[in-house]
């Protein structure tokens, strides 16, 4: 038996997955038009490569990643790309983003693919270009690329954490993957394994999910797959927090900021691995994923739905009843209201609730925090929640950050237990985004700053340069004269190879100056030119005795040196 | 639809259930009160209910806030169940009802309501009377059985409302000093402990009466720590502490200082340890917070009662130590997830 560990807090809110877990995943029905967006994933939108008008088969590379942290789009069926325009997309903003509008042809035409018998063949760079071309994300909602999770050394990871817990309220999308494709699931651990270099694998599972509990380890036994364990960890949520879910199975605490692979651990959900096989296995890139249909429908369940499948379409296909207001994404917990009910599924959308007044009744009116510290309770970061909030209220954002804003995972636990209704996760999303907002503008200022100062030292050097050069002149010139007067040709040798031409020049003429300086004072005679023979003679004779006197002197120094 | 943005659940305990627990959980107090005492202290209660409710009720008109609402968060009820129960139930009407709308309007509205008061509004009230009213609250009742004479529920009703005592009967017949007052006064005069404590006012335990109200209250505590509306940091450091330092001084001279057992079972010190200390608006949020919290009021408490110039220190500690909650949260924050010690 494993020892597992626990998390800091943590709440126990009615799980209501039972109404969607009884039935099987259904295949749904083609949709009348597919909307894709091109950016579904953590990182850079994919780069549109197909035009309007165009026919496109199911699986083909519509939008092609555009940078190291990016992902590919597919066709998820075969059929005419009707526009590549702004649309509304699964986001709570209802800003629109760049989709692809693809019209099903009916014929769901695959493109050619080549399944791959042997992956062991292949490089792991083989590998994780092959998830980058088919567009393999989490699954789990962080959408992130997962090629780009699969590096690593030998020896620097021990432990791959498969994510089957589920933890969120309503979603059993992970539950009947687990449940009905479970040994394609070990084969895409197997992979991410081989390329992480992990000694073990272990699956970790909520134990409300019996049936998935017991389908997976029926694949363990039959895979054979060595060092891999499923393993049952309590209900409570957010147990199926990355990080939760890697304490509860390792004892190991992620702390904000800090990568899990340099503890040792990386952490997958299920539906990624089973995505991972279908693209290296199957060739089949990321094109559909399950979709829990739940809420203020007749007959909840889980769908096998293509990617860009308008919701209300989906939606159509549990029977909806009448009194929906509107469409959440993912579970009551973290989920996010749809700005429209004709949004398409994207690759993060794990499950829709139909909302309804019955099912999520409007919250009584916030009251002051009388500091209870219920939030602080079932924090699972260990934060305090209160102090957060005040923070965030007053715009201290400072304290906030002192206070660890951003090691609040946002799981919503503090709002539920708020005795005083206070909506707290909004209040820390807002203080995060302030300090984002700080953060850019005041790396635009520090943009701005650095440009001018850099403008002001360009100025102030260039400045300094040409005095600089002005009084190298100065001094060559002056060397120039000096060395003229003895050998005119060495100053401008020396002036020629090594210095720059404009200096060259600038000597060049102060040369010519000098020059045209000495000829007009040559015009005047000195005294000691135009001699006569005699006076020549004359002075021959006082320089000859000069000398003389000169050599005497020369010997008495030099008895004088001597003594 | 429960709003715009995740989560859009809530768990169904609101403050007005958790406060609805706390004055459920003074019943048992309250029982055994009516029960030794009689009900005036009934009389208190509904006193400075109704005034806490039109008092809280004024003030919310005046700042133009809704009140509705807070009016039912029975938090206003709360304070006014603490005060009433640490004020004499023969004090005069108005003793309960300035004390009551002083703690409402002062120390908790003009502070900015509720969540905001640095002091526990209770306290403050009481604070206010014993030191403007020292002499209408040394009044307690002396419990059944005690006094020569006791008063008709009627009769008790006339004295508070117009100070008409019924003709022959003087006050210090039907009232006493509290077991701690008593102690002190009486270690003042050279008694000793053993001595005073046969006189015919204290009990097993502490005082006769007032040694089961306490336990009443006591009672009550674990029922909210049962139904994790309180946590157990605070009573328990509390009542750890008062019982450590009373044993030690017990311990040297216990000629001199009574047992740890007495403290805890008198005054203030279970309904202080679980009902007041407990406030959550005026305690620390952090665990380790609470615990420093509760042990420096213990000592406060300990210090006041035998050294200091009142018999109990309750109200006092509880001021005194609420003044050092925002210093004790700042210095008591947890480390959070993956940076405790030893962790990267």
């Amino acid at each position: 038996m494993r020892t597992l560990y626990q998390f800091h807090g943590g709440i126990h809110p009615p799980t209501n997955k039972t109404q969607s877990n009884h039935t099987p995943i259904k295949q749904a029905s083609l949709p009348s038009k597919l909307v894709i967006p091109l950016h579904q994933h953590v990182g850079s939108s994919a780069k549109p490569i197909v035009e309007a008008g165009q026919r496109v088969l199911k699986g083909e590379l519509i939008g092609a990643p555009d940078g190291h942290l990016s992902s590919a789009v597919h066709a998820p069926t075969s059929g005419t790309i009707s526009a590549i325009d702004m649309q509304i997309v699964a986001h709570p903003s209802g800003i629109p983003d760049l989709c692809i509008t693809l019209i099903p042809d009916g014929l769901d035409e695959w493109i050619h693919r080549e399944p791959c018998d042997d992956w062991c063949a292949l490089s792991h760079t083989e590998l994780r270009h092959r998830l980058r071309q088919a567009g393999v994300v989490g699954l789990g909602g962080a959408v992130f690329p997962s090629d780009v999770k699969l590096y690593s050394h030998k020896h620097k990871i021990k432990t791959l954490v498969l994510n089957g817990a589920e933890c969120e309220p309503y979603i059993t999308c992970d539950d009947l993957l687990m449940r009905e494709r479970a040994t394609e699931i070990l084969q895409g651990a197997q992979i991410m394994r081989a390329l992480l270099y992990a000694e073990e694998v272990l699956i970790g599972i909520e134990d409300n999910k019996p049936e998935a509990i017991a389908a997976m380890r029926a694949a363990v036994t039959e895979g054979c797959h060595e060092r891999m364990e499923v393993v049952a960890v309590p209900t409570i949520y957010p147990g199926g927090g990355a990080k939760q879910l890697i304490r509860v199975l390792t004892g190991i605490e992620v702390a904000a900021g800090v990568r899990s692979t340099n503890l040792g651990v990386q952490c997958f959900n299920v539906a990624t691995a089973y995505s991972a096989w279908r693209a290296i296995g199957h060739s089949e890139p990321l094109i559909s994923r399950i979709v829990t249909i739940t809420g203020n429908v007749g007959h909840p369940q889980n769908f096998e739905a293509l990617i860009g499948t308008p919701m209300d379409e989906l939606v159509a296909q549990a029977q909806p009843l009448p009194g929906t207001t509107g469409y959440i994404m993912g579970g009551p917990m973290m989920g996010v209201l749809m700005p429209s009910m004709q949004v398409g599924v994207i690759k993060a959308t794990n499950c829709i609730i139909a909302a309804a007044k019955n099912l999520f009744p409007a919250p009584a009116p916030a009251l002051p925090c009388i500091r209870c510290t219920r939030c602080a309770e079932v924090c699972p970061s260990e934060l305090q929640p209160q102090e957060l909030y005040w923070f965030s209220k007053a715009k201290n954002l400072d304290k906030a950050e002192d206070y660890h804003l951003f090691d609040c995972i946002e799981c919503g636990a503090c709002s539920y237990v708020c005795p005083s209704n206070i909506p707290l996760v909004q209040y820390y999303r807002f203080a995060k985004s302030e300090i984002w907002a700080q953060e850019a503008s005041q790396k635009a200022a520090d943009a701005a700053r650095e440009r001018h100062e850099f403008r002001e030292s360009r100025i102030e050097r260039e400045k300094r340069e040409k005095a600089e050069k002005l009084a190298a002149k100065e001094k060559a010139a002056i060397e120039a004269r000096a060395l003229r007067a003895e050998t005119p040709q060495a100053v401008v040798s020396s002036a020629r190879p090594d210095a720059d031409p404009e200096n060259t020049m600038q000597l060049k003429i102060q040369l010519a100056i000098d020059h045209a300086k000495e000829q007009a004072a040559a015009i005047k005679p000195k005294n000691t030119e135009q001699l006569t023979p005699q006076q020549l003679a004359e002075i021959a004779d006082i320089e000859a005795r000069r000398a003389r006197v000169r050599e005497i002197a020369k010997d008495v120094t030099h008895i004088d040196g001597h003594s | 639809m429960s709003g715009f943005f995740s989560p859009f659940i809530t768990k169904p305990v609101s403050v007005s259930q958790i406060m609805l627990h706390v004055l459920l959980a003074l019943i048992p107090g309250i029982a055994l009160y009516v029960w030794f005492f009689g009900p005036a202290i009934l009389v208190s209660l509904t006193l400075a209910s109704i005034t806490a409710l039109g008092v809280e009720a004024l003030m919310l008109k005046i700042q133009n806030k809704q009140i509705a609402p807070t009016l039912k968060d029975n938090t206003a009820l709360l304070t006014a169940w603490l005060l009433a129960l640490s004020i004499p139930p023969l004090a005069p009407w108005w003793l309960v009802v300035v004390g009551t709308a002083f703690a409402i309007s002062i120390s908790k509205h003009l502070y900015g309501g509720l969540g905001n008061n640095p002091f526990n509004p209770a306290m403050i009230g009481y604070a206010v009377l014993i030191i403007s009213f020292p002499v209408h609250m040394t009044h307690w009742l002396t419990p059944h059985g005690l006094g020569d004479v006791s008063l008709s529920f009627l009769e008790q009703l006339n004295y508070i409302f117009q100070g008409v005592l019924p003709d022959g009967i003087k006050l210090d017949a039907i009232t006493m000093a509290t077991p701690l007052d008593t102690l002190k006064t009486q270690l003042h005069l050279n008694g000793h402990v053993q001595e005073i404590l046969d006189m015919p006012i204290y009990g097993r335990l502490a005082g006769q009466g007032s040694e089961w109200v306490a336990a009443g209250f006591l009672l009550g505590g674990v029922y909210l720590i049962a139904q994790r509306i309180i946590s157990w940091h605070i009573p328990l450091a509390y009542l750890g502490t008062l019982f450590a330092v009373a044993g030690l001084f017990h311990l040297i001279d216990p000629a001199h200082y009574v047992t740890p057992v007495f403290h805890l079972f008198s005054g203030a010190a279970m309904l202080g340890a679980f009902f007041i200390l407990t406030d959550p608006v005026t305690s620390p949020t952090t665990p380790r917070g609470r615990l420093i919290f509760a042990a420096s009021a213990a000592l406060l408490t300990y210090l006041i009662r035998a050294f200091g110039g009142f018999p109990d220190g309750m109200a006092f500690a509880t001021l005194l130590m609420n003044i050092c909650v925002p210093l004790i949260d700042a210095y008591t924050q947890p480390k959070v997830f993956g940076k405790k010690k030893g962790q990267s």
